[in-house]
């Protein structure tokens, strides 16, 4: 049985369920690395340039990690689009490319590139392309496409009840969850990139660390796609990046909700888009409480805790006060 | 109606000649000095790229000047510069500032939708006298690149540099202030005589190929004047990208002039395999291109945290290793101490200077 290893980290978070699905379902074994640790970072930082963002680094920490178990394949897709006329960010476009130029070793890669900007004419022959590895029968590589999207739908309800996505592949491998002890009495609105929000080393376990602060989170996953698409919408020029678009309209979406308290963005240092989104949300949301957070290779927690105490503090504050004296939402 | 654009390296004199062809008042900014990026970082967001930062300062230090209307360009993605223009509007209205925005969008496929733009801007002129306008620009463009290219080769071969900065800096004005195409050819063929008449130094010359983001590469005041102290250091730089290039590319997409697009992709080959915004495919390409004529060495500049950037600079080390080229890169920010740079970019060239020697060297059997 032929093994494939997909790292734990970028689109893992948004597309697992239906990688994996997709190989067993031609009769492979997938491996995994494990969730982001100190040595993952280490070895991420070591092999990559000092200017990628952190999310980066720890994907080739993954990459090394695999490369030391006996697999066959490394599934490392070039990630140019997943909708039309949008893009992910320019380093997805060039990852397989910089895997080869900076890891030796390496086992073979299937470097599917997805690339749904014009149509989905590319795409559809390199998933056969990648699947021709594994069989010779075009109709079960669709097949086996087809079922392992089913699989996603499943973890895309999942997220839809307010589950991460981190959480979803979980219940969905079978794996129960631990139950956190927690009382919510604020809505906090939580964005970010997924890659960054549900490492739980990258974000610092922002999410947890807010449930039991007594916040329920809200993500961008768990809103309407309608509602995220058609706020956004509203900007002059439409946001050309998949991920930054939802960021807008999610943050939009939220701003105008009475429940929600306030909004969190987790940005890392030195992405492109996320320096524009986030600049943009802030003009556009006045009115709501917002913090923006950015996170990067440092691994000191105390100074994330206390802004996000300070924060939640800011928070219940402004809720006692009433309407007519508000606090500044700037804190 | 007065207008405004950003700087980038010379295209302030195209753009003020376009718009005053289509009689249009032109409030080109201030040169860029310490005071435009100060209020570029004021106001612009930490984390965006230095070409957004310098541009803001350029936009408030014209709008101070009387502009009412800022001339922007635009793209699709995935680099950062096409959501430039929207960025800054918010940023310049939320500080107060009264202003129309023009944001020329790249076209698709048509160069007709361009040519309607840029009429559009000009309320009395025709389709005709615009197309007309735009031949003349683009002759003034090419005279241009002609000047800066033969400067940077007379400015490394001179001894006498600072004669040539001045006869390049007074021919660049004097094609700003020409009427017509044959005063331009006739201030371009002299000023390129008083360069090649200067007199030469016998030192060795390095050939160095600068490559990376369009904006850095182009703009002086974003990259410490870098070709200039590389030509003092009896260094001649030949770059990745030259305006009329960029314009035919970009612009027109290919339709003006042959473009040499496809060779550098295929060079970029197998180093990097796909395109990845900006520039980052021509900067591999044009690496091993440089390195494969011959060239002492690779400089790539972009603006610090510009995507397509670092993932060229992630493969680069493979091509300087493979083509046998030394690289190095160097990102431009909110520092201002051109100390550190100058440093750097004297210890590479004296690194450079030496390979040639040990190289010569050994192909004349004096070093074992």
């Amino acid at each position: 049985m032929k093994r494939v290893g997909i790292p734990r980290g970028l689109f893992y978070y948004y597309y697992y369920p239906l990688w994996k699905s997709f190989f067993t379902n031609l009769g492979a074994q997938v491996v995994t690395s494990a969730p982001t640790n100190r040595l993952t970072v280490e070895q991420g930082i070591q092999s990559t340039v000092d200017e990628s963002c952190y999310p980066i680094k720890v994907y080739f920490g993954h990459i090394k990690q695999l490369c030391r178990e006996s697999i066959d394949y490394l599934f490392i897709p070039r990630i140019v689009s997943v909708e039309k006329r949008s893009y992910i960010c320019p380093k997805f476009m060039g990852i397989p490319d910089m895997v080869r130029a900076r890891i030796d070793n390496l086992p073979p890669l299937i470097d599917t590139i997805i690339d749904f900007s014009r149509d989905d004419k590319l795409t559809n022959k390199e998933i056969i392309k990648a699947g021709k590895i594994f069989t010779n029968k075009t109709s079960l590589i669709r097949d086996a496409y087809q079922a392992a999207g089913k699989e996603l739908q499943f973890c895309k309800t999942l997220t839809g009840q307010g589950h991460t996505m981190a959480e979803a592949i979980s219940l969905w491998e079978g794996t129960s969850l631990p139950r956190l002890n927690s009382s919510s009495d604020l809505t906090v609105g939580l964005l970010g990139h997924g890659y960054s929000l549900y490492d739980q080393d990258i974000s610092m376990n922002i999410i947890d660390r807010l449930r039991l602060m007594g916040c329920r989170v809200v993500l961008p996953e768990a809103l309407d796609k309608q509602d995220i698409e058609s706020r956004a919408a509203t900007l002059p020029k439409r946001v050309f990046w998949t991920l930054g678009r939802k960021m807008v309209g999610s943050a939009l979406y939220m701003a105008q909700r009475q429940e929600v308290d306030g909004i969190i963005y987790v940005a890392c240092f030195g992405c492109g888009p996320d320096s524009m989104v986030g600049e943009i949300i802030e003009r556009k949301i006045a009115g709501k409480p917002f913090m923006l957070i950015t996170v990067d290779e440092h691994t000191g927690e105390a100074g994330l805790i206390t802004r996000l105490e300070a924060f939640c503090d800011m928070l219940k504050r402004r809720r006692m006060a009433n309407d007519a004296d508000n606090f500044s939402p700037h804190g | 109606m007065q207008i405004t654009f950003p700087h980038m390296g010379n295209v302030h004199i195209p753009i003020k000649t376009l718009l005053q062809k289509l009689q249009l008042e032109a409030v080109p900014p201030p040169p860029i000095t310490q005071k435009t990026l100060a209020l570029g970082i004021k106001y612009a967001p930490e984390f965006a790229c230095l070409p957004l930062k310098i541009s803001i300062g350029n936009f408030i230090e014209a709008l101070e000047n009387g502009a009412d209307t800022i001339l922007m360009a635009g793209g699709w993605g995935p680099c950062r510069f096409g959501y430039y223009a929207q960025v800054e509007r918010d940023i310049l209205q939320d500080l107060g500032y009264q202003f129309k925005m023009i944001i020329l969008e790249a076209p698709d496929s048509n160069v007709r939708e361009l040519l309607n733009q840029v009429k559009a801007m000009g309320e009395n002129v025709t389709l005709w006298e615009t197309l007309k306008v735009v031949k003349y620009v683009w002759h003034q463009i090419n005279a241009i690149d002609k000047l800066e290219k033969a400067y940077e080769y007379y400015l490394a071969h001179t001894s006498e540099k600072e004669r040539a900065d001045k006869i390049f800096g007074n021919g660049l004005a004097a094609i700003g202030n020409c009427c017509f195409k044959k005063d331009i050819d006739q201030v371009c063929s002299e000023t390129i005589a008083g360069l090649e008449n200067l007199p030469r130094h016998n030192q060795p010359v390095l050939k160095i190929g600068l490559v990376g983001e369009v904006y850095t590469v182009l703009e002086p005041a974003c990259n410490f004047d870098i070709i200039s102290f590389l030509g003092h250091m009896n260094a001649a730089v030949t770059r990745s990208i030259y305006l009329p290039d960029w314009i035919n590319d970009h612009l027109f997409k290919g339709m003006i002039k042959k473009s040499n697009r496809a060779q550098v992709y295929r060079q970029a080959s197998p180093y990097l395999n796909y395109w990845v915004g900006g520039h980052g495919r021509e900067t591999v390409g044009c690496t091993v291109g440089f390195a494969r004529s011959a060239f002492d060495g690779v400089i790539q500049v972009g603006p610090l945290t510009c995507m397509p950037e670092i993932v060229a600079q992630s493969v680069l080390h493979k091509v300087s290793e493979e083509e046998s080229i030394p690289c190095m890169t160097l990102y431009f920010d909110e520092h201002s101490g051109s100390a550190g740079v100058y440093t750097r970019l004297e210890a590479f060239t004296d690194m450079l200077n030496r390979r040639v020697n040990t190289n010569l060297n050994i192909k004349q059997g004096g070093i074992n």
